[in-house]
């Protein structure tokens, strides 16, 4: 049984590529044979994020368009032995493809994998039809602001009206310290607000950044970000996973601090 | 920032959290004016029974706003039906 998970926000930079890249890699980690695929046509990332961009060959677009076979434009992470990645074509637009047409190809594509994600481009037009047209589930990001809040509202919205039943919330970027000044909103806050269940709290991590300069999925290590993705891939394979507690590990660090300012 | 600051100002997270509840609601009805829509033929129907209204011009809205000098917890569903003529039809 295949999953097409579909990973989409609205708005851009609140981390959907970061997110598809680690919870792709975390199932495959966990034995699943898995598929990633960029749709976004003209601003494709997801392949840097993943450190392949060296070995793109064909791309989506040459597959819809029948210039090589769907086996060709699949890399092979080395890394893991059923991760794969379907990169974007960076010089058409997203025009280039339309909902059928991802249709079909993700139907061709379910017999071989246990998990196809697909990586949303940010906004509402045809490369967010494109993404959505094939999915069975969508996991919707955003960060505690509220304009990313605004537009996955919108997204919510959107992805019911294109019946995707199972949508889920990953609350990214959340920075600990503010919210405990109340200066952010808290995960509930925005879980309230959205009225989706929560599948993941993602904490704003510099980790985050330094994995993307690398090229290597931070999923599974020590970092906060690395086990926060984790979780999320276990909680997608169906598993009840606690959410990670932030605010115990502030609360000892804020202790630790304590005794030093006191003296 | 002082003590006597925080007892005057809201926190911005706070704020942030009222602004966006207020904000998805009239997001939300933009969202779908097909919905509206249905919502105004049933209505208009409905009322069309028990007397002669003009649906042309009726006009429904939700809002959020204060109902007589109250802040109102829910959305409130305003319709504005103009009656033709308030006698019951018989044979509508």
């Amino acid at each position: 049984m295949c999953e097409v998970i579909v990973v989409t926000s609205g708005k851009g930079g609140v981390g959907k590529t970061t997110t598809t890249a680690n919870l792709g890699t975390g199932l495959a980690a966990m034995g699943k044979k898995v598929a990633l695929i960029d749709t976004d046509i003209g601003l494709r990332n997801l392949d840097v994020i993943m450190g392949l961009e060296n070995r793109i060959v064909y791309n989506l677009v040459d597959v819809v368009e029948g210039k090589c076979r769907i086996k060709q434009a699949l890399i092979k992470d080395k890394r893991y032995p059923g991760l794969y990645l379907m990169p974007s074509a960076q010089t058409r637009d997203k025009s280039a493809v339309s909902p059928p047409q991802m249709i079909k190809m993700i139907e061709a594509l379910r017999e071989q994998f246990d998990y196809i994600i697909l990586d949303c481009p940010a906004g509402i037009e045809q490369g967010f039809q494109n993404a959505i047209a094939g999915a069975d589930r969508a996991l919707v990001i955003t960060t505690p602001e509220v304009s990313s809040i605004r537009d996955a509202d919108r997204i919510i919205g959107l992805l019911s009206a294109n019946e995707i039943e199972r949508v889920d919330l990953v609350v990214n970027k959340l920075k600990i310290d503010m919210v405990r000044r109340g200066d952010m909103m808290s995960v509930s806050d925005v879980a309230d607000i959205l009225a989706i269940p929560l599948i993941g709290i993602v904490p704003d991590d510099e980790n985050v950044v330094i994995a993307a300069n690398q090229g290597e999925p931070l999923v599974g290590n020590a970092t906060l970000a690395g086990r926060a993705y984790k979780n999320i891939g276990l909680r997608v394979l169906g598993e009840e996973v606690p959410f990670l507690n932030f605010e115990k590990r502030i609360s000892i660090w804020t202790r630790v601090s304590g005794i030093f300012h006191r003296n | 920032m002082g003590v006597l600051h925080m007892f005057h100002k809201k926190s911005s997270g706070k704020l942030a959290k009222d602004r966006l509840k207020i904000l998805l609601i009239t997001d939300r009805i933009n969202c779908s004016p097909e919905m509206m829509d249905m919502i105004k033929t049933d209505i208009a129907k409905v009322i069309s029974k028990y007397m002669k209204i003009d649906a042309k011009s009726m006009e429904i809205q939700i809002t959020k706003e204060a109902v007589r000098g109250r802040i109102v917890k829910n959305p409130i569903l305003y319709a504005n039906i103009p009656i033709l003529d308030l006698k019951h039809e018989t044979n509508g």
